[in-house]
Formats: C-alpha cells, sequence, structure tokens
C-alpha cells in the first residue's frame, strides 16, 4: 500500500524522529479562529470557521505521530492518506498535501468542512487512547485544500486523450461531481444532467453559506468544466428526457445520482398550516432562491419565534438560519437527547454559541393555528430515554400525559428525507428496496439494468456528502472497466 | 435558457408567448406544467404548458399579469430569452372516452384548458367547454377553444358577454338538461371549491387542477402540499390533478394566502424599481 512507501522515505523518516511523540501528543489541538458568535447569529453568508494560519497548520501537523498502522484511515469511509497529507503541511509542502487529498477525494475543501470527522477519522485518532484531544484531520484537511485554491495553482487534472464514449450523471451533488471528475480524466466525454437550475446539489441549496460557501463548490465545478465536462441543468431526466432516450442518442453508461430530495413530514394534526414547511423548502428558498436578499423575488417566512424539528445537520442549518434572518428564539425540538443527535458536533457547538435554544426530549404531537390559518402554537409530548433500539440509540418513548404548549410563529420539519422517486419509478427492471433507494452492487455500484449505476443518497438514503463522493468515484472506476469489457 | 419566439396579447394582461424548448415540446403531455424563472434572482413559477409545436420546437405559455414574477415575464418580447425553463413537469392527465365532459374553466385557467379539450376531442368525448370570467374583456382563448369543442358556454359575471351568471350557473344548465359523464375543472381556488360543491351534489365525478404555490416543482420541497381524502399530496408530482370532491379546498386557500403579504411587499419593490 502507498502509505507505507511513502512513510518510508527519507524526509518522513527524518521529521518522525526530529520529535519525540510524547512532545508531540502534548501539544495543544488547535482552535479553529471563529466569527464572534453574536456578530453571526445576524449575519446570513459570513462563513462562521475562519480557517487556521500556515503556522497553526504545521504546528498541528506536529501532533500525528505518523502512526505505522494509522486507524484514521479506517475511520474515514474513503481511506484517504491522513497521515501522508498531514506529514507534508508539516514539512511545509502545502501543495503536495493538497495533492495527496486528491488522490482520494474529489472534494476535499468540501469534505474538510463538512465531514462528521469526530463519528470517522477523528473518532479512532490515537491520540484519544491518550485521553488527549484527536488531530484536528477535518481542519488540516481544509487548510490545504483552502490553500491550494487560494494559491491559484488548482492542479486541472491530466486528461487522458479523449475516447469518444459519451456518458451520462443524473444529478449534480457531491456523487455526480466526483463520477464526473473520475470519467473525464479517463477521457470519456461526459455529460451531466441538474433538475435544478444550479449546479452542486445539497452543496448548493442544502448547506448554507455560512457552512460551505458557494464559491468553494463553484470552482469544483469550473475545475470539472475546464476538464470537459458538460452540465445540462433543468433537465429531469425521467421527464424532460428518459433513460431510454440517452441510451438512443448514444450514452454508454449513466450513472445515478439523484439524492434523496423527498422531504418526510409527520403527519399530525396541523402540518398544513400556513408557517410549517420542510427544511427542504426553507433552505431551498433560503440558499438556492436566495430569498433573504431584497433583490430576490422568492419570499420567505422571517419568523421571530421559530421551532425546527429534528437533530440532524439539516435541522440545525435551518435552526441556525432561522435565527440568522432574524428569530429571537430559535428552538430546535428534538425527540431524543443531545447525546443521540446525528448532527455534526461542531454544528451543536456552533449553534449553542449562536443562542439556538434546544428542547430534547420534546416531540411535536399538533400544531394549532388562527383564524388564517397561520401557525401560533406547538403541541409537544415530552418524553423520556427507553431501551436502546436497532440502531444502538437509546430510544424515546412518551411521558403519558405530560404535554406542553409553546409559542410558534414558524415550524420547519426536519425529519429525514426519502429517495427521489423519479427515476427508480420511470426505469424499468431497476430494484429498488422498501425504502425506494436503488439497489446496487456494493463494489461496483451497477444496479439492475446493467447500463444503470447508481451512488449517493437515491443508494443510502440521507448518508454522507463523502460517502456520495466515494461512491462516484467507485462508480466511476466500474463502468470504465464494464464498457472495455462490454466492447 | 429559452428564446421566446412569438408573443402575442389576448388582453392588456394575458399575453401569450410561444418559447423554444424543443425537449420539453417532445415530452409534454396534456396537464404537464413548466417551472420558468427570469433573472438570476427570480422566482420559479409554475405555468401550464397550453400547447406544443413539434416541428418548430416549442411550447405555448399563456400568462395572466399579477405578481413581480408573472410581471417580468410579460414584460418579456419576442427574441428575449427566459433565464431558466424545466419541465414537462407533473402527471399528465388521463385521456380517455368517457362520454361527455364538461370542461369548466375560469379567467386565466382557460389556458391549461386548452390542451385538455383538445386531448379529450380526440379521443372521441363530447366536449362541452364553460368558459367563464368577471366581463367580456377577460375571456381568452375562445376561438381556439371552439374548435375542440362541441359547444361553448360562456359566462361573464356582469353579463358583458354571453350568459350573466357564474360557471357554476353553466355547469348546472347542463347537468339539467343531459347526462354527463366527467367535469374538468380549473381556475381560481374558489372557484374551483363551488364547482366541487356543485358537481359533488350531482354526484358527477370531478377533476380539479390545482394551482398551488410551488418552489421547485420536483417534489423537492413540500410547499405545494394539499390534503386530498385526508392525506397530504404534493401536487408538483402526485397532480396537478386530483379528485375535486377529495381536495380540501379551504386548506388550500388558506395555503395560498399564506405569501401574500410578503408578495404584495416584492411587488411594490419591483414596482418601485421600475419607477427608478
Ligand atoms: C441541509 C443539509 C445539510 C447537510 N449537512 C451535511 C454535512 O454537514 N456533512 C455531510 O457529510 N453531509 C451532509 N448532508 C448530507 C449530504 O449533503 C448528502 O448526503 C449528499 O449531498 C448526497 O449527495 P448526492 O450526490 O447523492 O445527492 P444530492 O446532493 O442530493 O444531489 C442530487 C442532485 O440530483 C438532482 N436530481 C434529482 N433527480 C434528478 C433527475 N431526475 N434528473 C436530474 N437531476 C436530478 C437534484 O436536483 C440534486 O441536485 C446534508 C444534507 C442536507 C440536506
Ligand atoms: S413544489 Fe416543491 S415539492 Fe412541489
Amino acid at each position: 500500500m502507498k502509505t507505507n512507501e511513502d512513510r518510508a522515505e527519507a524526509w518522513r523518516v527524518e521529521l518522525r524522529n526530529a520529535i519525540k511523540a510524547k512532545d508531540r501528543t502534548n501539544i495543544e489541538r488547535v482552535h479553529m479562529p471563529e466569527l464572534d458568535a453574536e456578530y453571526r447569529s445576524h449575519n446570513r453568508v459570513e462563513e462562521v470557521n475562519l480557517g487556521i494560519t500556515a503556522e497553526q497548520a504545521m504546528e498541528e501537523a506536529k501532533r500525528c505521530l505518523d502512526c505505522a498502522n494509522p486507524s484514521c484511515m479506517l475511520g474515514c469511509p474513503v481511506g484517504i492518506d491522513i497521515p501522508s497529507f498531514i506529514k507534508n503541511i508539516e514539512r511545509g509542502d502545502f501543495q503536495e498535501a493538497a495533492k495527496v487529498l486528491k488522490e482520494t477525494s474529489a472534494l476535499p475543501a468540501v469534505c474538510g468542512r463538512v465531514c462528521p470527522q469526530e463519528k470517522q477519522c477523528e473518532g479512532v485518532c490515537i491520540h484519544l487512547k491518550m485521553k488527549k484531544d484527536a488531530v484536528a484531520i477535518g481542519h488540516l484537511e481544509r487548510f490545504a485544500a483552502d490553500y491550494e485554491r487560494i494559491s491559484g495553482n488548482i492542479s486541472v487534472p491530466a486528461v487522458a486523450p479523449a475516447n469518444n464514449i459519451k456518458i451520462a450523471g443524473v444529478g449534480s451533488g457531491p456523487a455526480g461531481l466526483a463520477f464526473a471528475g473520475d470519467m473525464a480524466k479517463l477521457g470519456y466525454e461526459v455529460v451531466i444532467f441538474e433538475a435544478l437550475h444550479e449546479i452542486g446539489g445539497v452543496l448548493k441549496y442544502g448547506i448554507p453559506e455560512f457552512r460551505l460557501p458557494n464559491d468553494i463548490v463553484d470552482v469544483e465545478i469550473q475545475n470539472l468544466q475546464a476538464m470537459g465536462v458538460h452540465f445540462v441543468t433543468n433537465c429531469v431526466v425521467g421527464k424532460t428526457i428518459s433513460i431510454s432516450d440517452l441510451e438512443q442518442d448514444g450514452f454508454k453508461g449513466i450513472f445515478v445520482a439523484s439524492g434523496a430530495g423527498l422531504p418526510r413530514f409527520m403527519n399530525i394534526k396541523g402540518e398544513n398550516l400556513v408557517g410549517v414547511m420542510s427544511s427542504n423548502e426553507y433552505l431551498t428558498r433560503v440558499n438556492l432562491m436566495d430569498a433573504a436578499n431584497p433583490n430576490s423575488d422568492t419570499p420567505v417566512f422571517q419568523g421571530k419565534k421559530v421551532a425546527v424539528i429534528g437533530g440532524g445537520n439539516t435541522a440545525m442549518d435551518s435552526v441556525r438560519t432561522a435565527r440568522r434572518l432574524g428569530a429571537e428564539r430559535a428552538i430546535l425540538v428534538y425527540r431524543r437527547s443531545e447525546e443521540e443527535m446525528p448532527a455534526r458536533l461542531e454544528e451543536v457547538k456552533h449553534a449553542k454559541e449562536e443562542g439556538i435554544e434546544f428542547l430534547t426530549l420534546h416531540n411535536p404531537i399538533e400544531y394549532i393555528g388562527n383564524e388564517q390559518g397561520r401557525v401560533t402554537h406547538m403541541v409537544l409530548q415530552v418524553m423520556e430515554l427507553g431501551e436502546p433500539d436497532a440502531s444502538g440509540r437509546r430510544s424515546p418513548v412518551e411521558i403519558p400525559g405530560k404535554l406542553e404548549t409553546i409559542e410558534v410563529d414558524e415550524v420547519i420539519v426536519s425529519v429525514g428525507v426519502s429517495p427521489n422517486p423519479l427515476i427508480p419509478q420511470s426505469v424499468k427492471g431497476l430494484e429498488v428496496t422498501k425504502w425506494g433507494t436503488v439497489v446496487v452492487d456494493n463494489d461496483t455500484m451497477q444496479s439492475a439494468v446493467p447500463i444503470i449505476f447508481a451512488g449517493g443518497d437515491i443508494v443510502r438514503g440521507g448518508a454522507t456528502v463523502i460517502l456520495a463522493m466515494g461512491d462516484g468515484r467507485r462508480a466511476a472506476k466500474a463502468m470504465d472497466e464494464w464498457i472495455k469489457k462490454s466492447r | 435558457m429559452n428564446k421566446i419566439v412569438s408573443k402575442e396579447y389576448f388582453s392588456a394582461n394575458v399575453i401569450k408567448f410561444e418559447v423554444e424548448a424543443p425537449l420539453i415540446a417532445k415530452s409534454r403531455k396534456a396537464g404537464h406544467f413548466v417551472m420558468v424563472k427570469i433573472g438570476a434572482k427570480g422566482e420559479r413559477i409554475p405555468l401550464t404548458i397550453a400547447d406544443a409545436d413539434l416541428q418548430k420546437g416549442t411550447i405555448t405559455l399563456v400568462v395572466q399579469k399579477m405578481g413581480v414574477s408573472s410581471s417580468k415575464l410579460c414584460a418579456l418580447e419576442e427574441g428575449d430569452f427566459i433565464t431558466d425553463m424545466v419541465g414537462p413537469l407533473g402527471k399528465a392527465t388521463h385521456i380517455e372516452n368517457f362520454g361527455t365532459v364538461i370542461c369548466a374553466c375560469g379567467g386565466v385557467g382557460t389556458a391549461p384548458m386548452m390542451p385538455i379539450v383538445a386531448a379529450l376531442k380526440a379521443a372521441g368525448n363530447r366536449v362541452i367547454t364553460v368558459l367563464a370570467a368577471r366581463n367580456k374583456d377577460l375571456i381568452i382563448l375562445e376561438d381556439q377553444i371552439r374548435q375542440y369543442s362541441d359547444e361553448v358556454i360562456v359566462m361573464t359575471d356582469d353579463g358583458s358577454y354571453g350568459t350573466k351568471g357564474l360557471v357554476t350557473n353553466g355547469i348546472e344548465a347542463v347537468i339539467n338538461r343531459e347526462k354527463v359523464d366527467l367535469c374538468v375543472t380549473i381556475g381560481p381556488a374558489i372557484m374551483m371549491k363551488f364547482v366541487s360543491i356543485l358537481t359533488k351534489k350531482y354526484e358527477l365525478p370531478t377533476l380539479a387542477s390545482l394551482n398551488t404555490i410551488m418552489v421547485d416543482g420536483t417534489g423537492m420541497c413540500g410547499a405545494c402540499r394539499v390534503s386530498v381524502g385526508g392525506k397530504t399530496k404534493f401536487v408538483c408530482v402526485d397532480g396537478p390533478e386530483f379528485d375535486a370532491h377529495q381536495v380540501d379546498f379551504d386548506e388550500m386557500l388558506m395555503r395560498l394566502g399564506g405569501y401574500r403579504d410578503i408578495e404584495r411587499e416584492e411587488n411594490e419593490h419591483y414596482q418601485a424599481t421600475l419607477k427608478n
């Protein structure tokens, strides 16, 4: 494996031996500089995390012990060569660090910002065994990727000579983008079809600017365009054109990465009142349509007492957005306890600093409205934790008769998403689970219809950016092999 | 970007556009709609596809000037481009030979009704179209509708054209006169509500094409949700047509009013920018 080769290189051995392991572990973990919490809770677009400096990055990189069997790599869903990129930072070769990241990750600047590191690489860092803070792998990843981007020396990957084979991607989220990049490198003619008017999927319409600036996604998209990837926006595959149209047009492989865009509701009384909406609607209005900008034509409610239902990243993004749009009370209502929240740890911390109220172990059972049908109150069932459920999380149980009613003027329902049903419904022979996800081979991402590969949230249900990206890359590799074999 | 190849005024506020969209022209069916956005900061609004020309690769949209977005669209001229357009969306109308069908449309609902009238006629139905509006000036597409209808009944609130009365009076006259198998209605929500109440009384199966607020139009947000038979449905993917007798029109009316205040502000803002 490549790690070990790199690890044996002279510069790296020397670097490793320069500082004692004990001294490395004694260095304090870097603190990510952030915008002031009060300021940012009224500022819609500025990114909260400001990024670490080169000095901070090199100091933090020293903390990494360059383990012979790095557990962090096992914690990474795509197996990034973490010690190699960190040691390159330590020796001051940031460009090389970025290169190492890009060997595995198509979107390091994105993943460095949005990956749940505490559950992945940082969650198994050797430092934790010694009761120390994990190496700030996410911050370092972000640093290296940002350094490369800001330096203006972004390497546009070399593209193999055109093989004149057309392949299509459906959806331009992280899965579609990663797939496009790899196929372009292999010389394919890549066309990505996107239903919306913007490229980027959830990275654009879901995750807010204050966490992932659009510019960062746009640079990746421009890179792909420079590599010859062609994007067709405003095109719904299954509606504007069908999968069989694509086959007839000579596309030799189709990668479906249409995401999990269907919002779930709870089907409780009053959920259709005015002012109650899905987080998809809320975030789409604010992020994709820029509704809070006075120059935008799209309206958005800017509630003063906003409740967001859920405990994931989407809920956290919604409640923090509501706060930024002027909510005096921005309340996160979650039926389990904080410990079970699936959101990234950093988002929970940031949300609290911004004055978000956490109402855990509460579950809405009804919304009440006024004569105009606008929501004014919500009735909450108070819960307590019972036995662990199938997912290992302690399941919440109702405390009989214990109800609370609170005043709200806007409610954002963020209790999960389902796979977008359009493609699964429109393609004959595709195998679909009862959750609506597309069934594929775990290694090749090929579906029951050979020409169709799939990955990302359409296969996994609501998952993560890094998994979607990894799926895109695996699908590209497998599709390339499949096309070559069947020619 | 989709080019406007022709623009025609039906009245001062009702305008017909033919727009280049070869893929949509090819795949659209009666009942489908498109989402349209004008300008970088424009809103996405749904518009029913009134017609399509496969040879020219165009679709026809009929737009009534109402809020900011429809006004922006109506300000475009032949040769201008629509910034973003996506479709065809929604489920197509289920067309078969039902027998006798009343197509009841109010105001600008006539435009989305046109392709349905044509398709029903082509399937062998006897089509009676009731065209209703406040006054004569607001009756649109009459000639085109006549071409595909066995009979056209015009109703105006003020009696300035056709018979004085509401759309429901026109429908009721037909029901009392002959056996009708189906009613299709498109128009303002309040009108469809009363059509539904009437036809329910006569147990006449009725389809209503709903025009809720939409954001994406692809099933992603739920802004368009309505209650049909006690279940929540998304108009953009499950509709736009539903069994009218199952639709909770009161809830729909309430939800349509949801953004009225903000929309008024947006419109004032837009009008102010026009003056500057
Ligand atoms: C608000 C929010 C916050 C999140 N935060 C995080 C986070 O912090 N960390 C993390 O790892 N993950 C996060 N996630 C999850 C992560 O964004 C997703 O797992 C990931 O984006 C999935 O990628 P994808 O490529 O499968 O799909 P998507 O990003 O959903 O992209 C799918 C694209 O396909 C398009 N499409 C759908 N159907 C069609 C069609 N028929 N034809 C053409 N185009 C179509 C859609 O319009 C969309 O643009 C978050 C999700 C949300 C909603
Ligand atoms: S308009 Fe968004 S789901 Fe229908």
